[in-house]
């Protein structure tokens, strides 16, 4: 017991009084298992539980003396029990708070006592007496474990035959046992606990890595480190925190869960208070549960990591089968077959902590087949700046990047030593790639293509040559196929990517044009831009920008362009002032300072501006980035770009603006500098990708209505028609569509469409169509269907049919947009029939259940004309079963435009009697009265409608004055919109109909109000106004002749 | 010196160098004339020997390699005389500081084949690269170093596969990486040399322009 409780139990940091046992799952067991014994000694051995202890055990008990019962004297503040010791002293004795025992029955009977708390107690014992056996038994029995102990209590045994010392030594060896039994407890917990280090972690992350991105199919949208540094440990932690065991910071964004701060820590991984903002420190505090690792813990936030993990998994173990396979073929010497085993061995054991802990041994595994060298070089030894080092390193790498064997191995080569029979006939269904022998790296080596060892010598070269022998090692590097992946990988693998980093950084403009030529070509590889952003190779790159060669320059912002494709690439060319310094390459055109002997290796000053565009493109996608060009006075050197006929400077340009775009600052300045006409113009050209381009760029900022009328101005809207034609490249089409769509929000552009045929040629789009295409199609349907001549068009080329059709999808876009032209089409008789007919309005009525609010609203606004239009239309809505109430029930949404759309819905369907009844009876009239209280004028107008209507029925009239509608409804009338006073005024003419309503509307000023709006040009607000002023009037004189009568 | 024999001078090389103008050949013509020493010696015959050269070479363009060195300027030395003379410092400087691609082309050519059988050797290159490991290994290990990369540069230079470099094939090479013009070591000034060389002989020309 007592080793147990000094070794395995978890005491918490010395402080000052007596230390605590912390609250760990380990401690909890242990005080459990004590529990356990002592409640079961009574049982099992009655007689010892009678044994008097030589000390008390003394501890500061919660309990109080009411607790004990019978066997005890209890007083106000003691309790004494009845059994007592040989002197009459009781066995145990309270006085509150201090508690002493003297007998393991008198524990048992306090534990039995204690219920509840006695969890409690016993962690407050164990606590008090630190060393328990040497009260039990006396200070002899306490070191009963050393050997030489043993011997002089035997020889005290010996000496006095005392049944006393008896009893002791079987009480001895029941805490012993009990001691061991603990031991092998905890140990048992010990075993559950994995601690991670930096390299289990880093491998974590490094496969995270590789299954994330965008798409449905990773598990994760990102995974990085917040730090790019690495100490030589392996941790990322600032050492201020490794001391606190912390290895790593890591900002991981699932698909459905926002971005999340973790902390690796050798403890397990848990949230931290996340980033301050503006790239400020880490809030270090831990901020929930700690995991035993990072995928745990993700399983644990993200839903979606956890179901595509379960898909990943498959695909990991596939690939693990692959590379296993290989070791096991080739077994060279009789050593290495043992020392397989052994390491299957291991496995075995360790077995069940794989399975809890998802791929310890998975993690290494490399995931790019025929690569199977690549975990060879180390990367953190790849980061000794290779130029130092003279001698060739590589071998000497290879052969010692194996320090991830556990450090347990001797001890598991013993225990499988034991078990040998039982391992050899499954060495090869373990994974064992974690511990893969190192001469086994030696074999793979020879299969490695040809290109790998040529590349391997060049890089030699680089490193060992002058600046001769390297541009020679460069330009016939260059010749090897840079675009294909295993060149690529093999020029990181051999270290050849920070020589080429380094090589940036050297004087020699010879060398780092031929190592950006490289770069350029490698970095198309998702890999290696990762590893030249971990290898610092973008300060370089956006320091070279600065540089008074041009190619370099173009260079420069070529790799930056293919580098900076992810976020924190992005952030990093940011950050160095990178963006600056690309907006400056736009401005090449102008300043001339160049060197008088530039023809040797100069370009144009048109490709410096190409490939700085083209580096902003990429750059772009952050919005901060956007900003940082907006501020660097990017807009008007793009726009001056906008006027060459340079397709391939213009297809960054228009690239770098379509992206931009999304930004209403840069709307704003794309029409200030009139850059709307050089892309309409752009639209012209033969060049797709421009095309498509230019469109997009239209389509953002087409939303604009200044926007939509320069498109027309400047002769936009033909080409975008005859774009339509083609549908070939479908990013294109969609590119079109969209800005054919936003600039038909203007009736004038409608009208041009109308004389392109746009308008047909975008019905037979809605058939055998990608998504993105289908939304802008239909959503330009829908704004050309508000005239009633595109309406018949629409539906004598046959769109109805296709329009319906979309309704059973489930694209939210694509929703919103088939409703609202449905909707647009219903308000033509003729096409509501077929929409009718096809079943339309009942699908649209099914879209109400949708859960996304804008489809609901969008479903609920079409339904409006639909039931308007519909030919019997009352029996049409009756006939959805639940629809009524479905209706009614979406007024307790919190969205305004669906409680506006469903106003407006309920409007419609009140024209109907028996509907009415029906809804009235679903309680419309109390949630109609509930939303009284807003300030939205849409949601007014349709409120106030759908009240004016629902007063027809019943006593509604009334029901609505007892749910405090109309005070609220007085108050519209000060609002500024006369729809809105029109739709009030008749609802007040409806409500006045009842005598207390009149009274509450003279109460709250209506008759001044309503006064007013009588000299309305509006002839329905003059009447509804006029006619409530008369029902309130007649009133009054009803009662004044009440009164004399 | 005589002023109109300075004329006369001026005009026949501008005659047959393009690249500067008259006062500017007029501004070599004196910095020549300031670094032989000599400036009232007859004109034609005077010159610069080897050694003097190479400290142009050296303190100006800035090169280091005394074999490229050596082989500068026997390039220059049109006449194989040992002696750089006037014409001969005009014209190559023309190369030097304002060479169009084809020019340097030549001139670089000319630098790397020594023995004027109008190829570069197998040796030839083994020489000119020998210097270009610097590893502390043996001699032997880096010969074979050296050997290899010569293998290589032939690889990707002798398009017509004779084990020699032509000048169709360094033209070719060149034309396709234009980083190769000096494959086999600096023989051209860097850039910045030259615009500090410009500006210091032609400061008479640039000062008198304001």
């Amino acid at each position: 017991m007592g080793v147990a409780l000094t070794r395995s139990a978890q005491w918490t940091a010395a402080g000052r009084g007596t230390r605590t046992l912390e609250t760990t799952p380990l401690n909890e067991a242990i005080l459990k298992e004590i529990i356990m014994f002592v409640e079961s000694f009574i049982y099992k051995y009655p007689q010892e539980a009678h044994y008097v202890f030589v000390d008390p055990l003394e501890w500061k008990t919660n309990l109080n003396p009411s607790a004990f019962e019978s066997g005890y004297s209890v007083s106000e503040t003691t309790v004494k029990s009845e059994e007592v010791d040989k002197n009459g002293k009781p066995l145990l004795f309270l006085s509150v708070p201090q508690i002493k025992v003297r007998s393991f029955g008198q524990l048992a009977r306090l534990l039995l006592i204690a219920k509840n708390t006695k969890f409690q107690e016993a962690q407050a014992c164990v606590e008090a007496n630190r060393n328990p056996i040497a009260k039990i038994l006396g200070l002899d029995y306490d070191t009963l474990t050393e050997d030489s102990s043993k011997v002089n209590i035997l020889d005290k045994i010996i000496k006095e035959d005392d049944p006393e010392i008896d009893m002791k030594m079987k009480i001895a060896m029941l805490l012993k046992q009990l001691d061991l039994h603990l031991l092998n407890h905890s140990l048992k917990h010990i075993s559950l606990e994995i601690r991670l280090n930096p390299g289990t972690v880093k491998n974590d992350i490094e496969l995270l890595k590789r299954f994330s991105g965008k798409g449905e199919h990773t598990v994760l949208e990102y995974i990085d480190y917040t730090s790019d540094y690495e100490f030589s440990n392996g941790c990322r932690a600032p050492p201020w925190r490794q001391v606190h065991g912390e290895i790593c910071y890591v900002l991981v964004k699932p698909h459905d869960v926002e971005t999340l701060c973790v902390t690796c820590s050798s403890e397990g991984v848990f949230l931290n208070g996340g980033k301050t903002e503006d790239e400020g420190e880490i809030n270090y505090e831990r901020k929930g549960a700690v995991y035993k690792d990072l995928v745990t813990f993700l399983k644990e936030k993200s839903a979606k990591f956890s179901e595509n993990m379960s898909k990943q998994e498959f695909a990991f173990s596939e690939e693990q089968q692959k590379e296993k396979d290989q070791p096991n073929e080739e077994p060279k010497k009789e050593e290495a077959i043992t020392f397989r085993k052994a390491v299957t061995g291991s496995d075995r054991s360790t077995q069940e902590k794989n399975q809890i802990n998802f791929g310890k041994t998975r993690m290494t595994k490399r995931l790019e087949p025929s690569l199977n060298w690549k975990a060879t070089v180390d990367s953190k030894e790849r980061r000794s700046l290779v130029r130092d080092s003279q001698e060739e390193k590589h071998i000497g790498r290879l052969e010692k990047a194996r320090p991830s064997v556990s450090p347990g191995r001797a001890q598991i080569v013993r225990k499988s030593a034991e078990k040998i029979e039982e391992i050899i006939s499954e060495s090869s269904s373990e994974s064992e790639e974690d511990e893969e022998p190192p001469d086994h790296r030696q074999e793979a080596n020879a299969d490695l293509p040809s290109e790998y060892w040529q590349i391997q010598k060049l890089v030699k070269y680089l490193k060992g040559g002058n600046q001769t022998a390297t541009v020679i090692a460069l330009c016939s590097m260059k010749d090897f196929n840079l675009a294909h992946e295993t060149c690529q990988l093999a020029i990181r693998d051999v270290g050849g990517l920070e020589v080429l980093i380094n090589l940036l950084d050297t004087d020699e403009v010879k060398c780092k044009i031929g190592s950006l030529k490289i770069l350029k070509e490698i970095s198309h590889n998702p890999q290696i831009r990762r590893n030249i952003v971990d290898l610092g190779g973008l300060p370089i790159m956006v320091k070279i920008l600065d540089s008074p060669y041009k190619t370099l320059k173009c260079l420069a912002a070529e790799t930056i362009a293919n580098v900076a494709k992810f976020r924190r690439a992005r952030r990093a060319v940011r950050s160095h002032g990178g963006i600056t310094k690309l907006v400056a390459l736009l401005d090449c055109g102008q300043n001339s300072t160049e060197p008088a002997q530039s023809s040797l290796y100069e370009t144009r000053d048109m490709e410096v501006a190409r490939c700085g565009a083209l580096a902003l493109w990429s750059c772009s996608k952050s919005y901060a980035n956007k900003e940082a060009i907006r501020k660097a006075g990017g807009i008007p050197l793009l726009a001056r770009l906008l006027k060459t006929s340079h397709e391939n400077v213009l297809i960054p340009v228009v690239g770098t603006l379509q992206e931009c775009a999304s930004e209403e600052s840069y709307r704003a300045a794309i029409k200030a500098e009139r850059i709307i006409e050089n892309l309409v113009k752009n639209l012209n050209s033969e060049n797709e990708q421009l095309q498509e381009h230019c469109a997009m760029a239209i389509y953002q900022c087409a939303e604009d209505e200044e926007t939509r009328d320069l498109v027309r101005l400047h002769g936009g809207l033909k080409p975008l028609a005859s774009l339509l034609n083609n549908t070939d490249n479908k990013e294109r089409l969609a590119a079109v569509t969209g800005a054919i769509w936003k600039c038909s929000i203007s009736k004038e552009n409608v009208t041009k469409f109308r004389e392109y045929k746009a308008i047909e040629t975008l019905v037979g789009l809605l058939t055998d169509q990608p998504e993105e295409v289908l939304v802008n199609v239909v959503g330009a349907l829908g704004e050309c269907c508000q005239e009633y001549e595109n309406r018949v068009i629409v539906r004598k080329c046959g769109g109805i049919q296709p329009l319906v059709n979309l309704l059973v999808g489930i694209n939210q876009a694509l929703l919103v947009n088939v409703t609202k032209a449905v909707g647009a089409c219903a308000l033509e008789p003729e096409s509501m029939t077929i929409i009718d007919r096809l079943d339309g309005v009942r699908l649209l009525w099914s879209l109400l259940k949708n859960p996304h609010p804008d489809v609901k609203a969008s479903a609920a606004w079409a339904l409006c004309p639909c039931i308007q239009n519909a030919k019997d239309a009352g029996e049409m809505v009756r006939s959805f079963v639940g629809g009524l109430e479905l209706v009614v029930n979406l007024l307790k949404s919190d969205n305004k435009e669906v409680l506006a759309s469903v106003c407006a819905a309920i409007t419609n369907i009140a024209k109907d009697q028996e509907n009415l009844a029906v809804i009235t009876d679903h309680g419309v009239v109390p949630l109609l009265s509930k939303l009284a209280n807003t300030n939205s004028d849409k949601l007014r107008h349709h409120l106030a409608e759908a009240i004016s209507h629902c007063c027809m029925w019943g006593r509604n009239r009334v029901a609505f004055g007892e749910h405090n509608a109309v005070a609220p409804l007085v108050r519209y009338l000060k609002s500024n919109d006369t729809n809105v006073h029109r739709a009030t005024a008749q609802a007040l003419y409806q409500l006045s109909e009842d005598a207390d309503n009149c009274i509450t509307m003279h109460e709250n000023g209506a008759v001044k109000l309503l006064l007013d709006m009588v000299g309305s040009p509006d002839q329905e607000l003059q009447e509804a106004a006029a006619g409530c002023i008369s029902n309130i009037r007649r009133l009054a004189l009803a009662t004044e002749k009440a009164r004399y009568t | 010196m005589d002023p109109k024999a300075l004329k006369k001078l001026v005009e026949s090389i501008s005659n047959t160098v393009k690249s500067f103008k008259k006062s500017e050949v007029e501004c070599l013509i004196r910095l020549f004339h300031k670094l032989v020493g000599r400036a009232d010696v007859r004109l034609d015959n005077v010159g610069l020997d080897r050694n003097a050269f190479r400290g142009i070479l050296y303190s100006i363009f800035g090169m280091t390699d005394d074999v490229l060195m050596n082989r500068v300027f026997f390039a220059f030395d049109k006449d194989n005389d040992n002696c750089i003379n006037v014409k001969e410092w005009v014209k190559g400087l023309s190369v030097f500081l304002r060479g169009t691609f084809e020019e340097r082309l030549k001139f670089c050519f000319e630098v790397y084949y020594l023995n004027g059988d109008g190829y570069i050797s197998r040796e030839e290159i083994f020489d000119m690269l020998k210097n270009s490991l610097h590893q502390p290994s043996s001699e032997e290990e880096t010969d074979e170093g050296i050997k290899e990369l010569v293998d290589i540069t032939l690889k990707k230079m002798d398009y017509d596969n004779d084990g020699k470099i032509s000048f169709a094939d360094f033209e070719k090479a060149v034309k396709e990486e234009r980083l190769l013009l000096e494959v086999f070591g600096p023989c051209l000034p860097e850039a910045k040399n030259c615009l500090d060389f410009e500006a210091l002989a032609f400061r008479h020309i640039l000062t008198s322009r304001f």
